[in-house]
């Protein structure tokens, strides 16, 4: 008699939760500086590393960073990847490079897109500026800087990267 | 066998709402006091590092992850995690440390459960075919309890208020209590009823916080130079998840982990019993047999506030805070996880030879 039965292979069983999300205080500071066009990083009481986009601690260290320090949209490849496939859901056509990069003023580096450039000539050390989009459009987020596209200043030595000051980069 | 010892711990006040801080920023006052107490620096002075946390509580996938930025893990730390009460940290440091593979360890547990609805999030730990898609609540599921109590006249509701109102009161010693004041069973009893037969007062607030402990071998306690207390016996048990199965009037996994646990083997002057509602706190005193020689619950235990994933390691430290201080000799820790005490833990903890 059991033989007759159907396999189940799935039940029906919605999950929904709702919850009131806090990005956290050290976030939320970091995050109303951005929708004001300002990149805003937080520097460690210990080791003076400065961290973008902050987190609430110096994860080196294990200590609250709570000094702010304004930072350039300007940065330095410190790695990059040359991405040929589609991610699903996101309106960016292949290829596209998504790069680790080291704002000027700060020492530890953040993931962002790079575009404007021939694929084939993007480096490790290679100098590059943020694109905004208009004020109009800034929000919340990291968004509100499109894409890095290279800017016509000399490579930074790799031993030098992450050790720029808010200044910038001589050559 | 390596004899384990507590030689710090630390809880953050126990609050309704933290407001907008986020899983570091949560942990890391407290990690700091604790480190202090134990005249350590970082994560970097121990061998191990455990924690504790339900990422389902804030709703944010793989918060005890950024948990570890609040460690200082530059140069590298050997870490671990469990998806239950800290005290199950407690655990497994515990045999890491016995294992010969640590001699000392950090134990931490936090739950920001003020973001979500409690009762619901604790629906989707029921069996995932017959019981998750109902939606039925932990308070729901307890008053079910409560109910089989009350109607076989194992308990009256008075004994429930008595509980709520010694609570509250014992919380008046608490610094760290989100509820306490001098209130009578009397003042109880008039509550209106919120899930019948319980009244809010019978079902531990929702808190957000945390606590963390530190624990060694007793010879590398003794090398610090701290005032200790022993644990000389922890055990866990856990039920059937079919609620039909087990009989909700007793906690018999409690009984049989603290039999493990050697709590028997002495007198025990204290008892923090990780009860939830009113009435489980009398399941589990006449289930583990504690009479008036024992203490219970003298910090108000978690109808006090009930740092969800914290307040099982709370219960061991608030005993540790009362062997050190020279108030008890012996006492139990007792911690719960799942609808109607399911799964349950008890350490005992004695005296040190510093303390």
């Amino acid at each position: 008699m059991s033989d007759e039965q159907d396999v189940i292979t799935g039940i029906n069983a919605p999950v929904y939760l709702k919850y009131n999300f806090t990005a956290g205080r050290a976030p939320s500071r970091f995050l109303s500086q951005i929708k004001k066009g300002v990149l805003m990083g937080q520097r460690c009481p210990k080791c003076s590393a400065v961290y973008v986009p902050p987190r609430g601690s110096c994860a080196l260290c294990g200590v609250a960073t709570e000094e702010e320090v304004k930072l350039s949209d300007k940065a330095t490849v410190e790695s990059f990847t040359i991405v040929s496939i589609p991610i699903p859901g996101n309106p960016i056509e292949p290829p596209f490079i998504v790069a680790n990069l080291v704002l000027d003023g700060s020492n530890i580096s953040l993931i962002h897109l790079l575009s404007e450039c021939v694929n084939e000539e993007v480096h490790i050390g290679q100098r590059v500026q943020g694109v905004w989009n208009p004020e109009s459009e800034w929000g919340y987020s990291m968004d509100n800087i499109r894409y890095f596209k290279p800017i016509d200043e000399p490579d930074v030595p790799v031993d030098k990267i992450g050790k720029l000051p808010v200044t910038g980069w001589e050559g | 066998m390596r004899d384990i010892a507590i030689v710090a711990y630390q809880q953050s006040d126990s609050v309704a709402k933290a407001g907008a801080v986020n899983e570091v920023e949560l942990i890391m006052p407290v990690l700091a006091r604790t480190f202090k107490q134990a005249g350590l620096n970082s994560a970097q002075d121990v061998d191990f590092v455990c924690s504790g946390s339900c990422d389902y509580l804030q709703g944010a996938a793989f918060a005890f992850v950024s948990g570890v930025d609040a460690l200082g893990a530059v140069p590298p730390i050997k870490e671990s995690h469990v998806e239950m009460d800290a005290a199950w940290a407690l655990y497994e440091s515990i045999l890491k440390i016995r294992m010969g593979h640590a001699d000392s360890a950090l134990i931490y547990g936090f739950g920001k459960s003020s973001p979500g609805e409690l009762p619901i999030v604790l629906s989707q730990q029921l069996d995932p075919y017959y019981l998750a898609p109902l939606w039925v609540d932990s308070v729901s599921l307890a008053a079910l309890q409560a109910r089989l109590m009350l109607d076989q006249g194992m308990i009256t509701e008075r004994d429930m208020a008595e509980v709520v109102s010694r609570s509250r009161r014992n919380a008046m010693n608490n610094p760290h209590a989100q509820l306490s004041g001098d209130i009578s069973p009397e003042d109880i009893l008039a509550e209106e009823t919120y899930l019948s037969p319980l009244r809010k007062s019978d079902c531990s607030p929702i808190s957000d916080g945390a606590s963390a402990m530190i624990i060694a071998t007793v010879e590398q306690a003794k090398a610090w130079g701290l005032p200790y207390a022993v644990v000389s016996g922890i055990d866990h048990c856990i039920e059937t998840h079919n609620l039909g199965m087990r009989d909700l009037t007793d906690s018999v996994s409690t009984r049989m982990a603290a039999n493990h646990a050697g709590m028997n083997t002495g007198k025990v002057d204290v008892a923090e019993l990780y009860a939830p509602f009113s009435h489980q706190e009398i399941i589990l005193t006449r289930a583990l047999g504690l009479d008036k020689e024992t203490v219970v619950n003298p910090s108000g235990g978690v109808l006090a506030g009930n740092l969800m994933m914290a307040s099982g390691l709370s219960r061991v430290g608030e005993v540790f805070n009362r062997i050190v201080k020279g108030e008890a000799q012996r006492g139990i820790a007792h911690a719960t996880s799942g609808p109607c005490l399911q799964h349950n833990l008890v350490t005992v903890l004695e005296k040190g030879e510093n303390a």
